[in-house]
């Protein structure tokens, strides 16, 4: 490492990665696109800590006591809401950007432990209604294989607004990933560049919005639950206005949320991060009453069971999980170095899901790379994950004596930065005092 | 087939009408009264024929498969919209948005469509005997898209496959939209869609043939200028 050499200095404006990027821009004339959430530090979850059981809290016993992790989701409107074993569900990523073989893998970890996975935008398949017990079908702009069997046969309905990768954004599946099935699903040629719009076609703005999710449920008998998922952009705005239209359902996904193909400066620079989502969107249910009512899922950049917890306990009814899903299913995979080299990246650093070459056979359309994914083996791997998510959450709320994970609190917790406490709404570590709230 | 059956929407509920429509699997059925209500007929499955007299308000016959819709007056936003196969047809004019994203069937407009007809369309075909508003096919698939009439700004914006056949003026044409020639594969096709939309007396050597220069299928960036 030349950093171990005393004589040179490397430039904090200009870091080598910045020196990188100018560089390739000038040799491509590309922006740069990739895969993968905001990778610069960003507040987060680990900004919060819990603090546990005191003189005035008692604790719940870890191995006897139980702590409830059961969710239902959809209570508002419709007739059959989904109910989760855990608070901890699979993000919508679509058949096309992944391979068929992940997505089974999604359904069946999701089904091992009781809770749901969603589809994406290339359209419902075989395998993944046929392998998810609870399967969340999104209606996005392009509406790609969008047809009213599939909405009938899901078990709830996404509405995507936006996602937090890139709140205004649409998508671009590039031609190496465009197989003859993903073609035909989404009814275009074979091998072009598929662009995924950024808007729906046929409604603007929320009061179109609320007669658009009349329309879906008049087609479904108001039997599914209508989640709306947004972009953190404008969580408070954005939670208001989704309930106004009738949702049972909210998903706010802060910007450190994946994306399967972005440009890198819309990953970077554009929503806010998920910790100061959260509380933007818990105080606009909380000021139309409507709190617990309508539920609140949050995604973006969860990663263990204290992010689970401190989600909940700052008011989500539950999280959503695409990159560390991935990553459980065998996503960077370190058996898979060499590979990884060949192509110029490493295991732990691979991003580039739009390329078709995921030695690792997850973003991928290339037959023989995808049969590198055992869907029963990865599905089982994220079952595990799922589980250890959920034990840590436990852990962590019986140890602020709660007996559902969803009973955790704000007050159970304090932040190690100004940020932080500001973001989150809750109390500097060693203080009483909220930035902005009082004083 | 059963004798027609009247709903009065002064009587019952849009939620009551779709249901029965909905959960019958042939039959003649006229709804009164609509009154520009939202979402009537939508979610249709089997070979109905629905007379609706008034005018509807957004989405009427979303989704529809089999059945044939026909509306006595004028039709909101996103008529028809993800089609997949049927019939829809208006009498008067259409909002925005008319059979987006539609995979199959045909919509007949009797006057004019807003802007966005045909957006994203992924297979359906659409005639319009009026004319369309701006952004008409953006995005479009599959399909075909017939105006008698005039067409206006950025007809054709980005679009795939889609055929767009327009006797009128066009305002002009949208990134990467060509007029192209008429072969007779294409004079035969836009005769059978005028003979099914019942437009006597219009020949096909009256309209010019749009679709896409297949120039921004693969994003380059030595074609930046026209994104």
């Amino acid at each position: 490492m030349s950093n171990e050499d005393w004589g040179l200095r490397e430039s904090y404006t200009f870091d080598r990665n910045t020196i990188h990027e100018i560089q390739r821009a000038a040799n491509t004339g590309l922006y740069r696109i990739r895969g993968w959430g905001a990778k610069r530090p960003l507040p987060t979850f680990d900004d919060l800590v819990f603090l546990g059981a005191s003189a005035s809290r008692y604790p719940l016993e870890g191995y006897r006591e139980s702590c409830n992790t059961a969710v239902t989701l959809g209570t508002r409107y419709a007739k059959k809401p989904i109910e989760l074993k855990i608070p901890i569900t699979i993000a919508g990523m679509s058949f096309g950007s992944l391979s068929a073989n992940a997505k089974e893998a999604l359904g069946r970890g999701a089904s091992e432990v009781g809770t749901s996975t969603t589809t994406g935008d290339g359209g419902m398949t075989q395998e993944e209604r046929g392998h998810s017990s609870q399967l969340v079908y999104q209606y996005l702009p392009s509406r790609y294989g969008m047809n009213p069997d599939d909405l009938r046969k899901a078990d709830a309905i996404e509405i995507v607004v936006g996602q937090g990768a890139k709140p205004g954004g649409g998508g671009m599946l590039l031609g190496q990933k465009i197989t003859e099935r993903v073609a035909e699903m989404r009814n275009l040629p074979e091998g072009i560049d598929q662009r995924s719009a950024c808007r729906h076609p046929d409604w603007t703005g929320p009061d179109d919005l609320e007669i658009k999710i009349q329309e879906l449920r008049e087609i479904t008998a108001w039997e599914k639950p209508i989640y709306v998922k947004v972009g953190a952009a404008r969580p408070f705005y954005d939670t208001t206005l989704a309930v106004k239209a009738g949702a049972d359902v909210v998903v706010v996904d802060g910007m450190q949320g994946g994306t399967a193909a972005t440009q890198d400066v819309f990953i970077e620079h554009v929503g806010i991060p998920t910790l100061a989502a959260v509380r933007e969107a818990v105080r606009a249910l909380q000021e139309i009453d409507m709190h617990r009512k309508v539920q609140l899922v949050v995604a973006g950049g969860i990663r263990s069971g204290a992010d689970v917890a401190k989600a909940l306990a700052m008011g989500a009814d539950a999280v959503s999980i695409g990159t560390a899903a991935l990553i459980a299913i065998g996503d960077n995979d370190p058996e898979y170095e060499d590979d990884y080299r060949k192509i110029g990246s490493a295991a732990g650093f691979y991003e580039d899901f739009q390329a078709g070459n995921d030695p690792a056979g997850i973003t991928t359309q290339d037959p023989e790379l995808a049969k590198r994914l055992d869907p029963v083996k990865g599905g089982h791997r994220l079952a595990n994950y799922l589980r250890v998510l959920t034990l840590e959450a436990q852990t962590l709320a019986r140890a602020n004596g709660k007996s559902d994970v969803r009973s955790l609190e704000p007050e159970d917790m304090a932040a190690l930065t100004i940020e932080a406490a500001a973001m989150a709404g809750v109390p500097l570590a060693g203080t009483g005092w909220i930035p902005g709230q009082n004083g | 087939m059963a004798a027609n059956t009247s709903f009065d929407l002064e009587e019952i509920t849009v939620r009551q009408a779709n249901q029965a429509l909905q959960e019958a699997d042939a039959g003649s059925f006229t709804v009164a009264n609509p009154k520009g209500v939202h979402a009537l007929v939508c979610g249709l499955d089997a070979p109905l024929e629905v007379s609706i007299d008034g005018h509807v308000g957004y989405y009427c016959a979303g989704m529809n498969k089999q059945a044939e819709v026909n509306v006595d007056g004028n039709a909101g936003t996103g008529l028809a919209e993800n089609m997949m196969s049927g019939k829809v047809h208006v009498t008067g004019n259409a909002s925005q948005s008319a059979a987006a994203t539609a995979h199959g069937g045909l919509l007949v407009i009797d006057g004019n469509a807003s802007a966005r007809c045909g957006i994203s369309l992924k297979g359906a075909d659409i005639v319009v005997k009026g004319n369309v508003g701006h952004m008409s096919a953006f995005m479009a698939q599959t399909g075909n898209l017939v105006v008698l009439g005039d067409a206006g700004d950025a007809l054709g914006d980005s679009i795939y496959e889609v055929r767009l056949y327009v006797r009128g003026k066009v305002a002009s044409l949208g990134a990467d939209c060509i007029e192209k020639d008429m072969k007779q594969e294409h004079h035969d096709q836009l005769r059978a869609l005028l003979d099914a939309a019942g437009c006597e007396g219009v020949e096909t050597s009256e309209f010019k043939r749009y679709g896409s220069a297949r120039k921004l299928y693969s994003f380059n960036v030595d074609n930046v200028d026209a994104y």
